[in-house]
């Protein structure tokens, strides 16, 4: 009984007892869901465009945040060092292109997988190579990132809000958008989801797979930048960040990983139930669950609806 | 159809030209060499595995032979590529249906305008102005392919959910949307029941007399192949055996042979 009390009735009751904390968590999760939602949108413009689980996203992040404050190191303006991070991130998308996909069309998706590991690597090894391997702070500040916080003062009490979230939630929002609609609204959006269904099919209407690949991987790379900065101002630039990229794998599979608003709305369904279940319903368990709750609904979603919550239905014909 | 194409009298369209091509130690075709006038029905059949799927890979750029030449309207080249083949006005559809399964019958047919949209990534980002006038006349055109097709009923259906003979309907009007001057098709009639078939060749026929594409085709129904080419090449095992018109060929007893087998 005490333990049906604790878990369908306790967490309400506190919920409902102290709602400005209970808001002040949900917004947490919100902010943490935008981000989640930013790098699965990462995973799923690749995904749609080559059926390729792209594994060398978390290091691209990374890779991305690195290749900003090491330009500033060198005294170059915050935005001009931004500039020229993206046209990094463009370099690195045509590379790509150039010298892993080109050499694997018409491989299997395994094989093409395989070589995003390799790309993992060799970006890991590049990056400690040029940037060096200790953590560093990313220039927030310059990038006239808002610091400080917002004081909302409600009805029930007081409800304090970090400028920098905001701000990230946001940029996510925008980022989200724009892709959406250029994905959905213009000729490429046709195109990439073309390449997607049948590459062989794509060519013979004479879509450049070269260059709808070089758009995708420069879109994820813009993705991976804003990823990076927004996540790394809240803590510092190391090579633990790209961890972060697997904590997605929840949300890819909730949204499904064929789908922009699955991203989203996945990315804020994990980001707000990490928060709400931990404080609570985590204590139950002895904590921690943020860690593994996103990993078991995924799991859960995985068993009746495998396609996820916005995933193309996959329809067979024998 | 006329005569003067039967008998190689018309310009040509298309010449291959000692085509070697081989995987590893697999030689999938061997020194083949032939020509397709314009405006003719010009039929590749030969048993399987001869070679007739890689043939049409070569000609549309997907597989780059290692010996011999392609020349499409008077421009020789070692190997095609496929952007350079569908913007030169070759289409083609498969023998495995290759459909965007995800996407409706329209979408599938629009897709085959991409090399006819020229406005930039800008006004589409905007969906706005000429942009938007370029998208409605690119309608307008699908719209007469899907009337032409007869397949208006479907327009909205994902083409995952079709049946396997409208499946191979919406292909053909996807390579149509090119508005090709050289149409491949990879066995258009393969699986379909007699009444499709039927279908399937008025349309190969209609394309031929009302578009003046020139078509070649692979397929295994011998009587549609009498029935619809203007000449025929026949390949057995890599190798040219026979080239002719149809009459021609069917009395070849080298095709015979291959066809029917011969006792060592």
């Amino acid at each position: 009984m005490e333990v049906l009390y604790n878990v369908l009735i306790n967490p309400f009751v506190e919920m409902g007892s102290n709602p400005a904390f209970f808001i002040k968590v949900v917004w947490e999760g919100f902010v943490a869901g935008t981000l989640y939602a930013l790098i699965a949108l990462g995973f799923v413009l690749i995904f749609k465009a080559s059926g390729v689980f792209n594994f060398a996203q978390g290091i691209m992040v990374v890779f991305a945040a690195l290749t900003l404050v090491g330009f500033h190191a060198l005294g170059i303006p915050a935005y001009v060092s931004l500039a020229l991070a993206i046209g990094v991130m463009l370099v690195l998308a045509i590379s790509v292109e150039r010298l892993v996909l080109r050499p694997l069309v018409n491989q299997p998706d395994i094989i093409l997988f395989m070589a995003t590991i390799g790309l993992t690597y060799f970006l890991i090894g590049f990056g400690e190579f040029v940037f060096g391997g200790d953590p560093k702070v990313m220039i927030s500040q310059e990038l006239g990132l808002p610091r400080g916080i917002y004081r909302l003062d409600l009805p029930f009490g007081r409800v304090v809000i970090q400028k920098l979230d905001v701000a990230a939630a946001a940029t996510a929002i925008i980022l989200v958008a724009a892709l959406a609609v250029f994905f959905s609204k213009t000729r490429i959006g046709r195109a990439l989801r073309a390449v997607a269904d049948d590459h062989q099919a794509a060519l013979s209407v004479g879509i450049s797979l070269n260059q709808i690949w070089v758009i995708v991987w420069f879109a994820a790379g813009i993705v991976a930048l804003a990823t990076g900065i927004m996540w790394s101002a809240k803590s510092d630039v190391s090579f633990a960040l790209q961890i972060i990229a697997l904590r997605a794998l929840p949300v890819l599979i909730l949204g499904g990983f064929t789908s922009v608003p699955g991203a989203i709305v996945g990315g804020l369904i994990i980001g707000v139930g990490e928060k709400v279940g931990e404080l609570y319903w985590g204590s139950l368990v002895g904590g921690g669950i943020d860690s593994w709750l996103a990993f078991f609904i995924a799991l859960v979603f995985l068993m009746f609806r495998p396609q996820g919550l916005f995933g193309e239905k996959i329809i067979e014909r024998v | 159809m006329t005569a003067s194409a039967a008998t190689g009298g018309g310009e040509v369209m298309l010449k291959v030209d000692s085509i070697s091509l081989s995987f590893g130690g697999v030689r999938a075709i061997q020194n083949v060499s032939f020509d397709i006038i314009k405006g003719e029905i010009r039929a590749i059949i030969g048993p399987n595995g001869a070679g007739k799927t890689s043939m049409l890979n070569v000609i549309n750029g997907f597989y780059h032979p290692q010996e011999g030449s392609i020349t499409f309207k008077g421009e020789t080249r070692q190997d095609m590529r496929p952007y350079v083949a569908a913007s030169q006005g070759i289409a083609r559809t498969f023998q495995n249906v290759a459909l965007f399964k995800g996407m409706s019958t329209l979408d599938n047919i629009m897709s085959g305008r991409v090399l006819k949209m020229n406005r930039s990534f800008f006004w589409h980002l905007l969906h706005y102005g000429p942009a938007r006038d370029e998208e409605i006349e690119h309608r307008r055109f699908v719209e007469d392919i899907i009337d032409f097709l007869e397949i208006q009923h479907i327009r909205k259906t994902p083409v995952g959910q079709l049946p396997y003979g409208l499946q191979k309907r919406v292909e053909l009007g996807r390579a149509l949307a090119m508005q090709p001057d050289l149409l491949l098709l990879d066995e258009p009639m393969a699986g379909m029941n007699l009444e499709e078939k039927e279908d399937m060749s008025r349309f190969i026929l209609d394309v031929n007399d009302q578009f003046g594409t020139t078509i070649a085709l692979i397929e295994h129904d011998m009587g549609v192949v009498m029935d619809l080419s203007n000449r025929v090449v026949v390949l057995d095992y890599g190798a040219k055996i026979a080239d002719g018109t149809p009459d021609e060929v069917k009395g070849n007893q080298d095709v015979i042979d291959a066809y029917l087998g011969v006792a060592h």
